[in-house]
């Protein structure tokens, strides 16, 4: 393994080479600037190039989907960045897009299309689950976590909005955990507080942050390990855990980082 | 003389029949403020839908006890209807269970499931009536209750309770009457619930048995009638509205959002991809205000969830911002919606100024914290038994705001330049968009 180096590949350079990649890897803001959700992109980026996907991401030429800009009700910003990134898209010819934030899922799978924006769009627990399936990835038990406890914080973006409930799951059964639901998940699953662009503000006047009240519902399960599949979950379930003071106990983790972890990468 | 009873059984079902048509014709009036909307796709979905969430109560089952008790109230109410046809033909022709000879001994039968349905409705009434007022469930005792929906709730119960007293009462002091040979009345051969109630009036005498069975029978189909006329004023709407507003829910997955066209048109122009407007598009100018600011805003569906909801408040009970303590609930919004519709309607009706009342949905019943709170997550249009969608509205006000008024919060204002020059909700040079790709190597073994 010591000359291993990864690759993350570019639709430029792909593009120049006269390549085109199986699949675009759509690394969303948060993945690009975030100093804790980075880690979350080099880990999936990592098992990709494991598995030997045949991948590009977009790199400078990735902008914001305009999600954000449509849940707060500026519409004529969404389309703007939806257009523009459709001319992007399509100049490449990419038809399929994985990307590990919901939101980004959400947008791409079923807003683009009304725009002429027309791709099959994956999140990563999807993807993940596929390569688990294929048997393509095959846990190792590297991230001595085998047996142990570890509870699912569903992403409504994922969820509600768009029916993915097993996937992430299946990810979690397969790494040998022990999944503890809490009591309210699936399709009762409590929003972490940052959906629908509250991410970018402070909450409204309230009794309890919402990401408190979430916090205070997983570590009931007692579980070390909060596992999310979202950008502005693990923020705000990290932030939750953080003022608890359970930051030494509790990890809140994605899905492709608890593989990385098993794979040793 | 004999044919007075008819005479006033005909003025009472044409009376309350001309109050229903009047009610209704207001009704479908006051949806159709809203705007146009397709939601004729997918027929067979559509039924399917309707079938499971209306007709089979499927999302109630997500709370057993209630959905149960509701389950015994909603089968019971279909099939004790049955029983006013043929309260209905013995008014107009002025015969006396016109059924009994013709079903025979099945009719006994018959009449024992309505009786024992009647008892059923009973029970669960009280059980609601307890949930509501002494145990108190949180949902079902929140502040936007006071004063009208709460007494709405209960009198419902109420009425029902007495509607099915009656039933009872009249079939006790009938059977009395039978078995005493009383012309025109029919013995049955055993009515099991209303038998073990013959007790009660077995001192009476005829005539007052006969005044108690008239009173009971007259109750309960006056009762009938003018509660379904009252039904089209209260939030119980739903027993007739759950079924098209399930049928003409949304099918998309819950988390797209309409896309606006007009704005597609704009951002073409803008964006050099389109030079000028095709001939079949209707110009900017006619598409109206950008987002809700008002009823006639919104789509006739979101204006008919409005008048379909039951204030259960389901939504509510599951929204993270009310949970938390935030203003925003879910069911207010829909509350709001149809008391703004129904008083713009009431006025347009009277001649008077209907929108232009110097009042709208937003900022004189909903206001912008509410909006402000929802994080779209979904949980309410989830919860909602009969999908209402409250998202969908909070959104359109959202659009409304941050575009006609640039009234947003000033913190999503700044992610909108953020968006704008850096094209990311944060502040980050997009240069540095691909930086993360050089830490890979770093700790590479």
């Amino acid at each position: 393994m010591s000359e291993k180096t990864y690759q993350v590949p570019t639709m430029a350079e792909k593009s120049a080479s006269g390549e085109s990649p199986e699949v675009l890897f759509w690394v969303g803001c948060a993945g690009s600037f975030d100093e804790r959700y980075k880690a979350v992109t080099l880990a999936f980026v990592k098992i990709l190039n494991k598995v030997g996907i045949n991948f590009a991401v977009l790199g400078e030429e990735e902008t914001c989907t305009g999600d954000p800009a449509r849940r707060a009700g500026n519409e004529f910003l969404f389309q703007m960045q939806a257009m523009s990134n459709i001319q992007v898209l399509d100049s490449y010819q990419v038809k399929k897009i994985v990307t590990a934030c919901p939101h980004c899922f959400n947008t791409l799978k079923n807003e683009y299309p009304a725009l002429g924006g027309n791709y099959e769009v994956m999140h990563h627990s999807q993807f993940l689950q596929g390569l688990i399936n294929e048997g393509k990835i095959v846990m190792k038990g590297g991230g001595g976590f085998r047996g142990k406890k570890i509870t699912f914080h569903d992403s409504c973006f994922l969820g509600r909005a768009n029916n993915v409930y097993e996937a992430p799951r299946e990810v979690i059964r397969a790494l040998d955990l022990e999944l503890v639901e809490m009591k309210r998940c699936r399709t009762k699953g409590l929003c972490c507080g940052a959906g629908g662009a509250q991410m970018f503000k402070e909450p409204e006047k309230g009794r309890k942050d919402i990401n408190i009240e979430r916090t205070e519902e997983a570590l009931q399960t007692g579980a070390g390990t909060v596992a999310v599949g979202c950008p502005f979950c693990l923020t705000m379930m990290a932030d939750g855990v953080k003022n608890k003071e359970k930051e030494k106990e509790v990890n809140v983790l994605d899905l492709a980082e608890l593989i990385a972890k098993d794979q040793g990468l | 003389m004999s044919s007075l009873p008819q005479i006033l059984f005909l003025l009472v079902l044409g009376g309350a029949g001309y109050l229903l048509y009047r009610r209704i014709s207001f009704l479908r009036k006051t949806i159709m403020l809203g705007k146009q909307v397709s939601r004729t796709d997918h027929p067979k979905e559509r039924w399917k839908t309707m079938m499971l969430v209306a007709f089979g109560q499927k999302k109630m089952f997500k709370r057993l006890a209630p959905a149960l008790l509701h389950l015994v109230i909603y089968f019971s109410f279909i099939v004790i209807n049955l029983e006013v046809l043929e309260f209905i033909i013995d008014g107009i022709a002025g015969t006396h269970r016109i059924f009994a000879p013709v079903l025979a001994g099945f009719y006994t039968v018959a009449i024992n499931i309505f009786e024992i349905l009647a008892m059923g409705v009973l029970v669960s009434c009280v059980f609601f009536l307890l949930r509501r007022n002494i145990t108190k469930v949180p949902r079902l005792s929140s502040s936007e209750l006071k004063g009208w929906p709460k007494l709405d709730a209960n009198l419902i119960l109420w009425i029902e309770i007495l509607l099915m007293l009656a039933i009872l009462t009249m079939n006790a002091t009938d059977q009395i009457l039978a078995y005493r040979g009383v012309e025109k009345y029919i013995p049955l051969g055993g009515l099991w619930i209303s038998g073990s109630m013959q007790w009660i009036f077995d001192g009476l005498s005829n005539n007052a048995l006969l005044t108690l069975e008239r009173f009971a029978w007259w109750f309960h189909i006056i009762g009938i009638l003018a509660f379904a006329v009252y039904v089209t004023y209260s939030k119980h709407l739903h027993i007739f509205l759950s079924f098209p507003n399930t049928w003409y829910a949304n099918l998309e997955p819950k988390g797209k959002m309409p896309n606006m066209d007009v704005v597609t048109r704009e951002v073409k122009l803008m964006l050099g991809l389109q030079t000028e407007p095709s001939a079949d598009e209707p110009a900017a100018a006619e598409a109206g205000r950008f987002g809700a600011k008002d009823v006639n805003d919104l789509t006739w569906v979101n204006i008919m969830n409005a008048f379909s909801c039951t204030e259960c408040g389901r939504c509510t009970a599951e929204c993270p911002a009310n949970i938390t303590g935030k203003k925003l609930s879910p069911r207010k919004i829909m509350m709001d919606t149809r008391d703004r519709a129904e008083e713009v309607s009431i006025n347009m009706q009277a001649g008077k100024k209907g929108f232009d009342d110097g009042k709208s949905l937003l900022g004189d019943y909903i206001s912008q914290e509410e909006i402000n709170a929802c994080t779209s997550c979904n949980a309410c249009v989830e919860a909602c038994p009969i999908n209402i969608d409250p998202l969908a509205i909070i959104l359109e006000m959202r659009r409304y705001t941050a575009m006609e008024e640039s009234g947003s919060p000033a913190q999503w204002n700044a992610m909108f330049q953020n968006v704008e020059t850096s094209f990311a909700p944060w502040k980050f040079a997009p240069s540095d968009r691909f930086n993360w790709a050089s830490e890979i190597n770093k700790d590479a073994k």
